[in-house]
Formats: C-alpha cells, sequence, structure tokens
C-alpha cells in the first residue's frame, strides 16, 4: 500500500502509523458527561467501504494527516495535513503556528 | 526403466554432461536439463511417495504445476524440501532426496496406507480423534504427523545470503512467452519503462524448443531471440528471467522472487541465493499461460500418466522422451500434436483415445498418415502397473448418454498422456480482480473485471492459438503504455504459420472423471498432492460441505504447496455433478499469494540473526563490554545486566552491586531513558494537560515525577521532566515507551490542542546520562564537580543545575530511584564515554562499583516503585498507589474516565509486596492464591510482577498485584501458585517499600 503524505508526496506504507479512526471528536476538557467520553475512547463504526483515518508519517516528516482510505478495496484517497499548519500553503512562512497563536 | 534420451532435439548441450545424485545414486544429465528430465533421461520413473497414502508417483507435469516430483534439493543448510524436480535446473554435483517415503523409495512400509483406503478418506482424523477419543489424538499424533505429509525444513542454517529490493517501471510484463514478448515490445517501443519477468531461465514460454511454428517466415524460436534482444537493447527494459511474480497487492505493487543462484550448487561470492522484489509499477500486463488439466480415472496417479503437453515439452525442451510406448487419452485437439510430435520422435503412439466422435480432418489425416490407432468415441476408464505404468484399460464411450460402455480393451503401455482441456493461470489477475468468469468454449474459469491496472492476455485469457497470443499481446502492451501515460505507435500483427495439426485447447468436450459401469472400483485422484479422490469430494457434499469455500477445507482440495493448480476445476465440476449444479454456480475460491512458494529467507532477506532489528548502544556501550558486563537487550536498547566478577554468578554479582549501592555509592548507565524536549512558551500549560499531577507550580531549576495517562484512564507511562528554562522543558520517559509517548505528544498536538506553541522533540540519543547514588554520590560528585555547590542547599531533592565535570559541560539533578542519595548526571551523547570515566576515576576512593539493570531493579522493588511489569496497561493510578497524585483541581488526559466507578471498586488488584516465608525465591507471573496445596488451589487473587532478592532485609521479596490492595490484605499469608513451571511457596502480604520507608536516606 502506498500513502500520499500531506507534505512528502506518496511513500510506501512502511513509513507510517495508523492513528485511529478521524471521524471521531474528542469531549471538550471540562465535559463530565461519562457517556461522551465512553463514546469517544471505545465505540467505533466499523464501515464497508470509505472511511477517514488518522495516520502519522513516522518514518518521515512525523506529520499527522487525515487520510480517506477505502476499508474494502484500501483504494486510498486523499490526504490533509492536521494541527497547527493545517491551513498554511507550502510557500507561506508567515502563516502556521505562530499566527494561530496571537 | 523406460524413459531415454533421443537422439537429437532439445535446448540442452549434449557437449557439456553434468553429474548428479538422487537418493544417493549416481547420474548423469546435460546442461539444459531439469532435474525431472535429467532422471527421466535416466529411466528413472519413481520419483515419490503420495502425501496420505504413499503411493509411488512419478512426474505427472513439465512445468511449476507439479504435484507429485517434489524431492529436497541439497543438505544440510541448504536443503529445501518440496522442490518441484520440473522446475530445478540441473548442475554439476546437485543432491537431491525423495521424500516421505520409509526406509526408501522403492520399500516404503507405509504404504500399507493405500491398503486401509476407505479409511483415510476426507474428515478422518476429525472424525476419528476430536469426538470423545481425543485423548488418543494426543498420543496418536506424533506417528500421523511423521506419516503423513511432505519434505522436512532443514535444521541447521542456510549458510546462504537472500536480499530484498524493489523496483519501479511503468509496465510490468508478467510472462515472456508469445503474449508477453508481444506486449512487452509494443510497450518498450513507446519509451516506457518496462519490466519482463518469467519464471524460466529463458524466454519463450510455450515457444521454448520449438521447432514447426514460423513467425513472419522466420522459426519461432527466431523470433523469440530477435524480439529479447530488441527488448535488451533498450535502456528502460530489463528483462528478469527466473524470477517469479508470485503476489498482486494493493495499489499495483507485486512481490517477485528472483533465483540468483538456484540452478548452482553455491551462489558465486557476494551474490545472494534469491532475490525478493518489491516492484510498483503503473500498468501490469499478465501473460501467465495455462496449465493442462488432468482427467479423473482409476490409478491416475500411477507412474507414467503424465500431462500430453509434458510428454512433448521433454522432448522439445530437452530431448527427452518420456517412455517407449504411449497411449494418449485427450478431449480436445491440442493432445494431438504431443501424440504426432512423439510419433515422430521415435516413440511408439499404441493409441490415441477421445471421447468425441467427431474429429477435425487435419487431425485424423495426420494420425493416419503416421498409422497412428484412433480410438474416437473412446475413454481410458483405468491404468496398472504400480510403480510403473503396465497398462491402460479402454471401453467405448457415448457421448450422446455420456455413458461408459461394457467393452473393454487393456492396451499395453508405459506412459499415458492425458489432456482434459487447458486452465489459464489466473492466478494474479484473481488476487487482483473479480470473480472469475466460467468460459464454457474452454471450460475453464478466465480473468473476472480488473480491479487494478492490469491486462491478461493470451492463453491466460482463454486464447490459445499462437496469432490471437500476438496480437493480443501487442494490444495490451499499447493499453498499458497508454494507462501510464505514454503514447505508442501500433505495431504490426505478425504473420504465424503453424502445422496443420496444430489444434488448440479450445475444441474440447468437457469430461472430467472416467466411471466403469461395473468392476473395480480403485481411487481415482483429483488432488495428486493431497491424494484427495473424486469419492472425498462426493464424501463431503454427502455429508453438506457444499461450497466450495467448505469443500476446500473439508477434503483439503488445492490446499497443497501446488495449491490446486492441476486439481482446482476438476474439484468443481465434480462438486457441481453431484449437487447436478453447474460449475458457475458452483464458483471458485479465490487465489491467494503466492502463486508458487516462496522461502522464507527470500521475504526474510537480510534481516535475519542481529540484523533483524537494529541495535542501539549507549555511549558507554564499549565500557560495559571491556569490563566484562553480561548484556541483555532492553527493546533495542543493549545493557548491562551486572559487571561479574571472578566466579561470580549473575545473583553474586546483583547483590553485590546492590549493597555497595546501599553501603557506598554505585553508579549506573541511564542514559536509554527516553527523553523529549518540551520547548515553547504553552509548553507548562501542555504538561499540565498531559501528565495527570500538577505541573503549573514547577520551577526553573526543578525536576518533578510525572504520571502520564492513557484516554481511556488507566496508567501509560511515568517518569521526571526537569524545567530548564522558563520555556524548556526536558521530558523523560521509561525506555519501552519513548517512541509511543513521543507519538502520543505529537498527536495531541497535531488533533487536539493545535493552538498551543509547543514543539516536542526526541532527543534520546543526544543525551547520555549516569546515576550515582549511595550514601557517598555527594562526596564522589563534590570531588570532580568544582563550580557547583551540591549540598542540600544547592541542588536540593528534586532540583537540576548546570555545571561542569572536570571540563565536560553537565546538568545534574538530584533524582532517584534507588532511595538512596543521588544524582543524575547528563551530558551530550559525545561526552557521555569521557564522563563515565572520569566518574569511575573519581569513585575510586569511594568505593564506587558500576551497577547493572538487575541491581537497579533489586534497589526499585525494595523501595515500591514501579516500572514496567506494574505499568502493564490494566493498572490505574489508584492500583498503584498513586492515586493521590492524581490532581483534583484541572483537566487532563485521561481524568473523565479513570473517575468512572468501576476502576475505583475496592476489590481491583492494588500494589503489595509480598515476602517469601520459606526463603525460597520467587517467581514473576506466579499467581496469588489462598489454597495451601498445588492440587487445589483455589482462585487467582492476584499476580506477582517484579521479583528479587533483597540484601537490604535478607529476603525473597516481590511486588504483586492482589485484589483489594494493601489495606485488608496486609500480613496475610498467601502462596504463590506456579503451576506451569512448578511451585507453591508460601508468602506474606507487606507494604510495597520494603526499606526506608520514611525516605530518610535519600533527603539526607
Amino acid at each position: 500500500m502506498r500513502i500520499p503524505c500531506p507534505c512528502c508526496g506518496e511513500r510506501d506504507l512502511g513509513e507510517f502509523t495508523y492513528g485511529g479512526d478521524a471521524t471521531i471528536s474528542r469531549p471538550a476538557m471540562d465535559e463530565t458527561d461519562l457517556n461522551l467520553w465512553n463514546h469517544f475512547v471505545y465505540n467505533r463504526e466499523n464501515p464497508r467501504g470509505p472511511h477517514l483515518e488518522y495516520w502519522q508519517h513516522t518514518g518521515g516528516c512525523r506529520a499527522w494527516f487525515k487520510l480517506q482510505r477505502n476499508v474494502l478495496t484500501h483504494e486510498v484517497g486523499a490526504s490533509e495535513l492536521v494541527g497547527p499548519w493545517a491551513a498554511a500553503s507550502p510557500d507561506d512562512e508567515t502563516t502556521g503556528q505562530r499566527e494561530i497563536a496571537e | 526403466m523406460s524413459g531415454y534420451r533421443l537422439n537429437s532435439g532439445g535446448l540442452v548441450d549434449r557437449t557439456k554432461r553434468l553429474n548428479f545424485t538422487f537418493d544417493g545414486k549416481s547420474y548423469s544429465g546435460f546442461e539444459g536439463d531439469t532435474l525431472a528430465s535429467a532422471l527421466l533421461a535416466n529411466g528413472v520413473s519413481l520419483f515419490g511417495r503420495s502425501f496420505k497414502y504413499h503411493r509411488p508417483r512419478g512426474v505427472y507435469s513439465a512445468g511449476p504445476e507439479e504435484p507429485n516430483a517434489l524431492v529436497t534439493l541439497r543438505s544440510g543448510g541448504r536443503a529445501e524440501p518440496n522442490t518441484k524436480a520440473t522446475v530445478i535446473e540441473l548442475y554439476e554435483g546437485l543432491e537431491a532426496q525423495s521424500q516421505n517415503c520409509w526406509p526408501s523409495l522403492e520399500h516404503d512400509l507405509l504404504s500399507i496406507n493405500q491398503l486401509g483406503g476407505p479409511m483415510l478418506v476426507a474428515g478422518f482424523y476429525y472424525k476419528t480423534f476430536m469426538g470423545p477419543t481425543r485423548k488418543a489424538w494426543m498420543f496418536y499424533e506424533h506417528f500421523i504427523r511423521k506419516a503423513a505429509g511432505l519434505g522436512a525444513a532443514a535444521k541447521e542454517a542456510d549458510p546462504d545470503r537472500y536480499e530484498k529490493s524493489n523496483l519501479f517501471c511503468d509496465v510490468l510484463v508478467v510472462g515472456a512467452g508469445p503474449s508477453g514478448l508481444a506486449a512487452a515490445l509494443t510497450a518498450a517501443r513507446s519509451g516506457a519503462r518496462v519490466v519482463l519477468a518469467d519464471e524460466n531461465p529463458e524466454a519463450g514460454g510455450a515457444l521454448l524448443g520449438e521447432s514447426q511454428d514460423t513467425i513472419d517466415g522466420q522459426p519461432a524460436q527466431d523470433w523469440v531471440a530477435k524480439t529479447l534482444a530488441e527488448l535488451t537493447a533498450l535502456p528502460d527494459v530489463t528483462f528478469m528471467p527466473r524470477t517469479t511474480v508470485y503476489g498482486y497487492y494493493d495499489h499495483n505493487i507485486l512481490g517477485a522472487v528472483e533465483r540468483v543462484a538456484d540452478h548452482l550448487a553455491t551462489p558465486v561470492n557476494h551474490q545472494p541465493r534469491q532475490k525478493h522484489w518489491t516492484i510498483r509499477c503503473a500498468s501490469v500486463v499478465i501473460a501467465t499461460g495455462a496449465i493442462e488439466r488432468p482427467i479423473v480415472f482409476d490409478g491416475n496417479d500411477t507412474p507414467g500418466v503424465m500431462l500430453a503437453d509434458a510428454t512433448r515439452r521433454f522432448a522439445q525442451r530437452q530431448g527427452v522422451a518420456v517412455g517407449r510406448q504411449a497411449v494418449v487419452f485427450t478431449n480436445n485437439d491440442s493432445a494431438y500434436r504431443a501424440a504426432l510430435d512423439l510419433k515422430d520422435a521415435g516413440v511408439d503412439i499404441a493409441a490415441i483415445v477421445d471421447p468425441r466422435n467427431t474429429i477435425p480432418d487435419a487431425l485424423t489425416e495426420a494420425v493416419q498418415t503416421r498409422g497412428i490407432r484412433l480410438l474416437s468415441g473412446h475413454v481410458v476408464t483405468g491404468a496398472k502397473g504400480g510403480k510403473r505404468l503396465k497398462t491402460v484399460e479402454v471401453a467405448t464411450f457415448d457421448a450422446g448418454s455420456q455413458s461408459v460402455g461394457e467393452s473393454k480393451e487393456w492396451i499395453a503401455a508405459d506412459t499415458l498422456a492425458v489432456s482434459g482441456g487447458w486452465t489459464p493461470t489466473i492466478h494474479l489477475a484473481s488476487q487482483a480482480g473479480d470473480k472469475p468468469v466460467f468460459d464454457d468454449k474452454i471450460a475453464s474459469f478466465v480473468p473476472g473485471k480488473a480491479l487494478q491496472a492490469w491486462r491478461a492476455v493470451g492463453a491466460c485469457n482463454g486464447d490459445f492459438g499462437l496469432a490471437d497470443c500476438l496480437s493480443a499481446g501487442s494490444k495490451a502492451g499499447a493499453g498499458a503504455v497508454e494507462d501510464a501515460g505514454f503514447t505508442s505507435e501500433a505495431t504490426p500483427t505478425p504473420d504465424v504459420a503453424v502445422p496443420a495439426h496444430a489444434g488448440s485447447g479450445g475444441s474440447l468436450y468437457p469430461i472430467w472423471e472416467i466411471s466403469r459401469p461395473s468392476g473395480p472400483k480403485g481411487k481415482k485422484f483429483v488432488d495428486l498432492q493431497h491424494d484427495v479422490t473424486a469419492e472425498d469430494v462426493r464424501l463431503a457434499q454427502r455429508e453438506g460441505f457444499e461450497s466450495v469455500e467448505h469443500l476446500k477445507r473439508y477434503t483439503t482440495l488445492g490446499m497443497a504447496a501446488d495449491q490446486g493448480k492441476t486439481s482446482n476445476v476438476n474439484g468443481l465440476a465434480l462438486m457441481a455433478a453431484a449437487l447436478e449444479r453447474s460449475i458457475p454456480e458452483v464458483g471458485t475460491t479465490r487465489f491467494r499469494p503466492p502463486y508458487t512458494p516462496v522461502t522464507l529467507g527470500a521475504l526474510g532477506g537480510r534481516e535475519t540473526g542481529h540484523h533483524l532489528a537494529p541495535v542501539r548502544r549507549t555511549p558507554m556501550h564499549d565500557w560495559h563490554v571491556k569490563a566484562g558486563a553480561d548484556m541483555l537487550t532492553a527493546g533495542q536498547w543493549m545493557r548491562p545486566q551486572v559487571y561479574r566478577k571472578a566466579g561470580e554468578d549473575v545473583f553474586a554479582a546483583y547483590v553485590r552491586e546492590a549493597k555497595a549501592v546501599r553501603e557506598g555509592v554505585g553508579m549506573v548507565d541511564v542514559s536509554t531513558l527516553g527523553k523529549i524536549a518540551v520547548q515553547g512558551p504553552d509548553a507548562q500549560n501542555f504538561l499540565n494537560l498531559v501528565y495527570s499531577n500538577g505541573f503549573k507550580t514547577l520551577a526553573v531549576g526543578k525536576a518533578r515525577y510525572g504520571l502520564m495517562l492513557r484516554e481511556d484512564g488507566f496508567v501509560y507511562d511515568d517518569g521526571t521532566t526537569w524545567r530548564l528554562g522558563e520555556t524548556e522543558y526536558l521530558m523523560t520517559t521509561t525506555t519501552a515507551n519513548a517512541a509511543g509517548v513521543l507519538a502520543h505528544l505529537e498527536f495531541l498536538l497535531a488533533t487536539v490542542w493545535p493552538e498551543l506553541r509547543v514543539q516536542v522533540t526526541s532527543v534520546t540519543e543526544q543525551w547520555a546520562g549516569v546515576a550515582v547514588a549511595g550514601p557517598k554520590s555527594r562526596a564522589t560528585l563534590e570531588s570532580v564537580i568544582k563550580d557547583l555547590d551540591l549540598s542540600n542547599e544547592g541542588v536540593p531533592f528534586m532540583g537540576v543545575q548546570p555545571g561542569t565535570l572536570d571540563g565536560i559541560p553537565v546538568l545534574v539533578a538530584r533524582l532517584s530511584f534507588s532511595g538512596e542519595m543521588a544524582f543524575e548526571v547528563y551530558t551530550g551523547a559525545n561526552y557521555g564515554a569521557a564522563l563515565w570515566d572520569k566518574l569511575m576515576a573519581a569513585g575510586e576512593a569511594f568505593g564506587l562499583v558500576p551497577y547493572g539493570t538487575e541491581a537497579l531493579g533489586t534497589l526499585r522493588i525494595e523501595k515500591g516503585h514501579v516500572a514496567g511489569p506494574e505499568l502493564d496497561g490494566r493498572t490505574t493510578a489508584k492500583d498503584l498507589g498513586l492515586g493521590g497524585m492524581a490532581s483534583r483541581k484541572k483537566h487532563y488526559i485521561g481524568r473523565p474516565l479513570m473517575e468512572r466507578e468501576a476502576l475505583n471498586e475496592d476489590n481491583r488488584l492494588g500494589l503489595v509486596g509480598v515476602i517469601s516465608s520459606n526463603g525460597k525465591p520467587l517467581r514473576a507471573g506466579s499467581h496469588l492464591v489462598a489454597g495451601q496445596t498445588a492440587e487445589q488451589p483455589g482462585k487467582s487473587l492476584g499476580h506477582v510482577s517484579s521479583t528479587t532478592y533483597s540484601p537490604a532485609i535478607d529476603k525473597f521479596v516481590a511486588l504483586a498485584m492482589l485484589e483489594g490492595g494493601l489495606e485488608p490484605n496486609e500480613n496475610r499469608e498467601l502462596f504463590a501458585a506456579d503451576p506451569l513451571r512448578g511451585g507453591h511457596d508460601p508468602v506474606q502480604v507487606v507494604h510495597p517499600c520494603f526499606f526506608d520507608k520514611d525516605g530518610s536516606r535519600m533527603h539526607v
């Protein structure tokens, strides 16, 4: 399998680590409803077809990103960077982490 | 003794004689022979014994589909079991052994298994041993395993080297027969990067050794040579002979094995024996040809019965006649060519038996011209001969009623060439495609819809004619390069001429199994390699195993090393007949990789022995080795276990080392601890969120122990984090979790708090660390660190200060894992060895002793500090007695679920200490039970996690996880039960801290 890293381009599966279901949203830190936490930690759909997943380019740039992958056909679609640089264009050095903080 | 070398013909070099042995007996052959052809030329007909019944078996085919002639090639560490004699290239000094026979191939005692025939039917072992007699299986298994089976794996290490490599191309063509060559040529002319792989040592496929067909007016072999020459002259074309593409994986990635040196006794210098290729390509042309199919009849496994085309190939390629008198049994036109060619080569063809009544004129004429007896409307009902075919039983056949007549004739023959049609080699297409489609014309499956970028052509696609193969190949080559973004020019279709009697395999009358209307009912084999008979298939159907998947598993049809290359379609046809359905209704199983067996050596490549995983060494590694330390691996790290002195065992050494720390001073290499630089204006906030205890109040120059939880509330990792500056922290993790913690932190910064201005970086290998521990540790350090006040005021407990140790810049942290006054001294990795040397020298005056991981463990167990065995992913902070650390004032990872009811129940396993009551050592993994005897231990109340002898209290002690924890159990007498290794010893439950509970020693 080959995976497109949003920073490095297409690379072999061996360079990546799977990071779980990316459709699950994390409750806010001050959330007190245990059902929501339980859902966040334990409940996963097992879709037969397209899926959105977290992957990390552990053997490369170490970026975390979301990847569209069809778990039935193993077809890999688009990947999207997550994190402070997610919105930054590769050529624009002024955007990114620092600006988000200000 | 009936096969022989023809006076002429074949591609062998008759000037190069090669000597070899089979079962210790010497023979000779020629360069260009396979082991099978050379043995046949020497008159050998018996090659092995069958899997279940130990029946004598000979060569059945001339290629990779061979189900019978499996041998163990080479000897010692190079021995390779279950290699097919039909694909082993002969070399000088080759050694081969037959398999599954005892005491010898000729006289195999276990051949009595065939007398018990009705017993060893499908499901025999299961029915016999898995019911109430299950205990009997335990007894018989050993003997049964010995009796059934194929070759034995070598017990010695393989001395040869295997390699792995990657290959990238635009178009991969699998198979260098006429279709593959035509495809490769068209693709290559467009300028694309083309790889052409073939499992044979030479290109040509069905045209190898072909002497009659012509292409564009020249002999087909010349066309092969010319095409290959044009291809290999192009810079972007790679021809890979002896390379089997065995698997088609996702994203057009294919696995291939190149047998670089399997045709040699030993690989030449610097060459691997085999090389595994991972091929990534834009498009694939599958031109893998077709495999001839047997027909099922009584005695169809007798040595001398073989596929019709194989008899022709042995003559064509190696100039070997497989016998002197042959009967040809075919239901299609293709086998006539074999019969006629054999006749022309001087083999007596006793008869051609064909169930069809109408046979094309061209064939009947050619047969008559040569004076061969043609029995149309006849079938072969049986073959007899024991170790070599002697007679063939023939009866009339009525195609209309599909019935076999009563009248019989016995024809003497030593060879029975059989053709039941052709089965396309759709393995790769099936792996990367939709379900195969049944083609009535050839009575077999052809590739289904492509689910990846491939095209199947030629015989693999059900096209058996040479002209069709060439034009389809060329077209597929053009399509493939267009997929890869090239434009191709049409290649003119060559003009093909084949003899009139070269019939196609397509014109067949489907007949699968021949049953005598009366008389003996002998064994009729469907799967020769696994000894599955036609009766087994019907038994499966009668017992309800009707689906193809059940049929396969119940009878093991198609599950042998040959993956049913010659048996699958016949098996399906018999099941269809039993169910009175059509073959497509019965369906077929999907082929899985590999197409032919792949050695583990090729898959492992260079990653064997100590190359299996990287070895990590600390900067002080060489010192430890020179000092004679016993080095142990901890994950990938090498760590000193103990520094044994002369006459000491491990126990004596670690006890001495641990005592030295408690009484004087010792030091240990702690460079392997995971270290993560946490930097940025929001670093403090971040640490406060990822640790369960507070980090807001940690001042610059101080360290704090932190407990990290997972989202589910269980403990993940622990370690100290040092505040080196306003926005700079150094986090330490356990050695084992270093990589995991880093990825966890990166994930949180990317997905949960992208707004935090924090950078995390692994600096594990940038720092070297030494823990100096013991009452004399301060004095030792004071003698070499002059610019730092090491008193309680200068470096208080949990203080971190930079200083200089005899010229080396260091960070000194007052931390203690041992419970003694202790300092951790860190420096840049390049200074590590020098730091260690200087500390050893400085310590000499104070009696400093280096200690290893064993004493490190002893000291921490004595103090009740948890480590890996306790942080096993099933424990909460409360379970470990660290519940008080968890902050109530802040939100942090894992808090909500840590607070759920079930994780706070009183009967959870909690950390306790246990002391052996009878002075025997305790073993980790033992269960704590209340029962007094090993026979009646009662239920498990918990388990022992870390054990040691404690020099401080002179007892064998352990940390354990016990139901209810310490409070209800303190001073209770329990037993450490270890039924697996044998042991049931009394222990006393105590506080997990065995020594210096108030911590006065480390606060000195």
